[in-house]
């Protein structure tokens, strides 16, 4: 018997849905024998993995801290990958976006309040996209590969970033940590409710709304999808693939931007060697999980920073390292993109026919 | 079953070679070939005539083992066989000429070959097989030229070199002729004329009625996944032979009213010369046409001469050095992107329907925003779509150009290629345009859907409106054009009155020929200048 993948005459409207449903039931299946496999209690493990954390309150409010940054950063590339331009560099923006939003409290302590929060913002997404621009010039002016380039100035800038906070940023008060001064609280975003929910929610809120109008009603959104789909159908309907290209950068190296100065200005409240767990990767599985759409990539975001939480807990209760969240990560991103292929293909069992071959010399 | 009153070409009396025999092919719920029956003979050319979409390709396939029945059987000189694989083909002894060529455009004849054929490690004495082959079978080709450098109709004597050298018993064409001049195609006919002489057999797949009532000896006619008719090509008209195929009278196109007299330019180029955008294109060298209201100018040439940069400089994709080069409708536009080519009344068909004239993963209303989202049909306000209005717009397209399809918005990709182009050609009609530039208007679209897109390109045109086709289809071109200008090598002729043009001259013309004298003289004036 054979197994081939057959073409379908329509793409699946159901598979569309059906397959994050699907990678993530297979993703359980592998994690739970990968469990086995080292001989730790598999139902015990996802428990403490995908449901303790949501039976307490605490860390519901910081699953959704979590789950800011990561939807933040997903809705951004999710105009990138609908234009085909192919950014795995938000680690990279992320951090050149809370290094610029970072030089005010820094470098001027004494300015406090609400305008200085919104400048801090506003100059991490500036830094963001002037972080963005880089490999969308490059891409514009040399046809450079944005996969290679934005990867790659991910450690130019997380280096940068390591290097600014041992050394000039580095707070005297600090006893050699390598951090800068805390924020005050007048430089960090206010919380709004329980006891770590920061307006970076509201941010995010906002960012979902805007691009789901953005995607879905306005030319703008067409022009990205046409020149994703077809650049050259895209260049006979008259829209530019170098403005789109410099425009998904601009989106996705803002928001990134944002989410980093949010974690700033937040969760941590000072700047750090890494402000960042792998947020700027794991928002590339989210945005592919949630379908390229903002409503999808709510969803996704969150089920993502639930396995951050979890990895945190069986850090804590089984002793496993953290790489196993990666692990997860890893084999969720693998899945979709398979299942994916079930959209536009079938599975077909071939059973050869008995013919004799031996009659075709 | 023979006729004895056969023209001069006699249909052999040997047992067949290969039979296809109640071959049932399904695709889902689609049935491509329906119980069909076919049986060649050894040296006959044996035509397989039908409609897009008629099933022929399937068919094709099948025989050649790239596809498996899904019922049915083959049998090779009477024993039953299956052919799983193309290269089970090739060792029984079939050999196929593909319609698009698969050879590495840097790489030598030989070295082409040579891929092909694993079991000929020896370069040297592979050209020399090369050599006599091409000498026997009428076929000239140097061994040591590289691809790149050669013409369509050379590139398509490699392809048939190479599967000659495998000795194969049935040969299958799929359309040879699409591609070459009259007088190219004249020349295949001699090679085919020698390798029947050898008892070969050929299968021979063309829409060109006249050339398979010329050379084949049989013809198998598919309609709907169904053999409708067998018959002596020699014995029937080239009407009835359509009509066959199409199941109904192919309907006659009227262009009884003449172009009108008061001549008013609507698009006019001006010495338009254009570097090769990439090493594989095609430099554009002083071209100049005017287009006037009312009538239609068809531009004739063989595949890859500079067609494809020319419609990328008239629809702006490809912006001229200066803006007096192009002039729409009295206003120079040689600088202006597509959009405001568009807003000046011009509107464009490309050559590709899928992934250039319509994104195929996009409905019919989100392609007819495509083009349209610019030219005064509120389809658009402080940039939100109005997606109701281009629903509303893709539904009056599709009712008058009676496009087929299966849902209410299907996604562009999922009509046949046949529809999609009447939807194509379609979407730019329905804006009444004042300039019409239509690249392969009727590509690989069947008989009836090509009579509706002709149809309205004359009745665009006599509405007063400039028409400008460029077809590979010298049919087409006589059918519907008034002038006809040559393009050959990045050159365009001087226009001629179609009535007074013949197959004959316009075929020198593609072929390149007169084209030195033209070239000569415009070196000489750039002499003068400089």
């Amino acid at each position: 018997m054979r197994i081939i993948l057959e073409r379908r005459l329509d793409p699946s409207r159901r598979m569309q849905y059906l397959s994050p449903v699907l990678a993530i039931a297979l993703s359980l299946v592998t994690f739970f024998i990968i469990f086995v496999l080292s001989g730790i209690d598999p139902f015990q493990a996802l428990y403490i993995y995908f449901i303790d954390p949501l039976t307490q309150l605490w860390s519901i409010e910081d699953l959704l801290a979590k789950a800011v940054p990561i939807i933040l950063i997903a809705i951004g590339l999710s105009f990138c990958y609908q234009s085909a331009v192919w950014n795995i560099g938000a680690e990279g923006q992320l951090a050149a976006g809370a290094l610029a939003g970072s030089i005010l409290p820094v470098l001027m302590p004494n300015l406090q309040g609400p305008a200085v929060v919104t400048a801090m913002m506003l100059m991490g997404i500036a830094g963001g996209m002037a972080y963005a621009a880089i490999p969308a010039f490059l891409k514009i002016r040399f046809n450079a590969n944005e996969t290679l380039t934005t990867l790659m100035l991910v450690y130019v800038a997380n280096l940068f970033l390591d290097y600014v906070a041992r050394g000039p940023w580095r707070d005297p008060a600090g006893f050699n940590f390598p951090n800068s001064r805390p924020f005050d609280e007048g430089q960090m975003l206010p919380v709004i409710a329980g006891s770590s929910i920061r307006l970076s929610i509201v941010f995010m809120l906002v960012a979902v709304v805007v691009a789901w109008f953005l995607t879905s009603k306005t030319m703008t959104g067409f022009k990205i999808r046409v020149l994703g789909l077809s650049p050259r159908a895209g260049s006979f309907g008259g829209f530019s693939r170098n403005k789109m290209v410099m425009l998904t950068f601009l989106i996705s190296g803002g928001l990134a931007g944002l989410a980093g100065i949010c974690e700033v200005a937040g969760p941590i409240g000072q700047l750090r060697t890494t402000v960042s767990p792998g947020y700027g990767f794991t928002a590339i599985i989210v945005t592919f999980l949630g379908r390229l759409h903002p409503f999808g990539i709510l969803v996704a975001g969150l089920l993502l920073a639930l396995s951050y939480m979890g990895g945190e807990g069986a850090q804590v209760a089984l002793g496993l390292s953290d790489q196993t969240t990666q692990v997860f990560q890893g084999l969720l991103l693998f899945y979709v993109l398979a299942c994916d292929s079930f959209i536009y293909y079938r599975l077909k069992f071939l059973r050869e026919r008995s013919l004799d071959p031996a009659t075709v010399r | 079953m023979e006729n004895p009153k056969a023209g001069r070409r006699q249909r052999p009396a040997t047992d067949a070679l290969i039979q296809a025999i109640g071959i049932t092919k399904r695709f889902g719920t689609f049935t491509a070939n329906d119980h069909i029956n076919l049986s060649i003979r050894p040296g006959e050319i044996h035509a397989l005539l039908g409609e897009n979409g008629a099933g022929k390709s399937t068919l094709v396939k099948i025989l050649y083992g790239s596809l498996q029945p899904s019922e049915g059987e083959i049998r090779w000189k009477g024993q039953p066989v299956r052919i799983p694989s193309p290269s089970a083909a090739r060792r029984l002894g079939i050999g196929m000429v593909f319609q698009h060529f698969s050879l590495f455009d840097a790489l030598t004849v030989t070295e082409n070959i040579a891929l092909a054929l694993s079991d000929r490690p020896n370069r040297a004495a592979l050209a020399r097989e090369i050599e006599k082959v091409s000498a026997e079978f009428g076929l000239p080709v140097n061994p040591g030229s590289r691809i790149v450098d050669l013409s369509v109709g050379e590139r398509q004597r490699v392809e048939i070199v190479r599967c000659l050298l495998q000795n194969p018993e049935l040969l299958i064409m799929d359309e040879p002729t699409s591609v070459l001049t009259p007088q190219e195609a004249d020349d295949l006919f001699v090679t085919l004329d020698r390798l029947i002489a050898r008892g070969c057999a050929v299968l021979y797949i063309s829409h060109r009625l006249e050339e398979v009532k010329q050379i084949c000896h049989h013809a198998t006619i598919l309609r709907l996944g169904k053999v409708v008719a067998e018959c002596d090509p020699q014995q029937e008209t080239a009407s009835q032979l359509a009509s066959l195929m199409v199941g109904a009278d192919v309907h006659v196109l009227s262009s009884d009213t003449p172009p009108p007299n008061v001549a008013r330019t609507r698009l006019s180029v001006r010495h338009l010369s254009m570097p090769e955008p990439h090493p594989f294109a095609v430099a554009l060298r002083d071209i100049s046409l005017d287009v006037q209201a009312g009538e239609i100018v068809g531009i004739a040439g063989i595949a890859g001469n500079g067609q494809g940069e020319l419609f990328d400089a008239l629809s702006g994709e490809l912006a001229a050095a200066s803006p007096d080069t192009i002039v729409i409708d009295g206003k120079p536009a040689g600088k202006l992107g597509v959009t405001t080519r568009r807003r000046m009344g011009a509107a464009f068909v490309p050559e590709e329907r899928l992934g250039h004239g319509a994104v195929p993963r996009l409905r019919l209303s989100d392609n007819v925003l495509l083009t349209r989202h610019a030219t005064g049909d509120q389809l658009m306000r402080v940039g939100v779509i109005d997606f109701a209005g281009a629903r509303t717009l893709a539904d009056r397209i599709g009712r008058s150009f009676d496009v087929r399809k299966s849902a209410a918005d299907p996604e562009a990709g999922s009509l046949s290629g046949g529809n999609l182009q009447k939807f194509i050609v379609g979407r730019e009609i329905d804006r009444q345009p004042a300039v019409l530039v239509v690249s392969q208007p009727t590509w690989g679209v069947d008989a009836g859907a090509a009579a509706v897109i002709r149809q309205a390109l004359i009745d665009l045109a006599r509405s007063g409106s400039a028409v400008l086709i460029i077809s590979q289809d010298l049919d087409e071109i006589f059918e519907i054009a008034d002038r006809i200008a040559v393009i050959s090598r990045g050159h365009l002729s001087e226009p001629m009155p179609a009535r007074s043009a013949t197959r004959e001259t316009i075929g020198l013309m593609m072929a390149g020929l007169g084209e030195g004298k033209k070239q000569g003289s415009k070196e000489t004036a750039h002499a003068h200048h400089s």
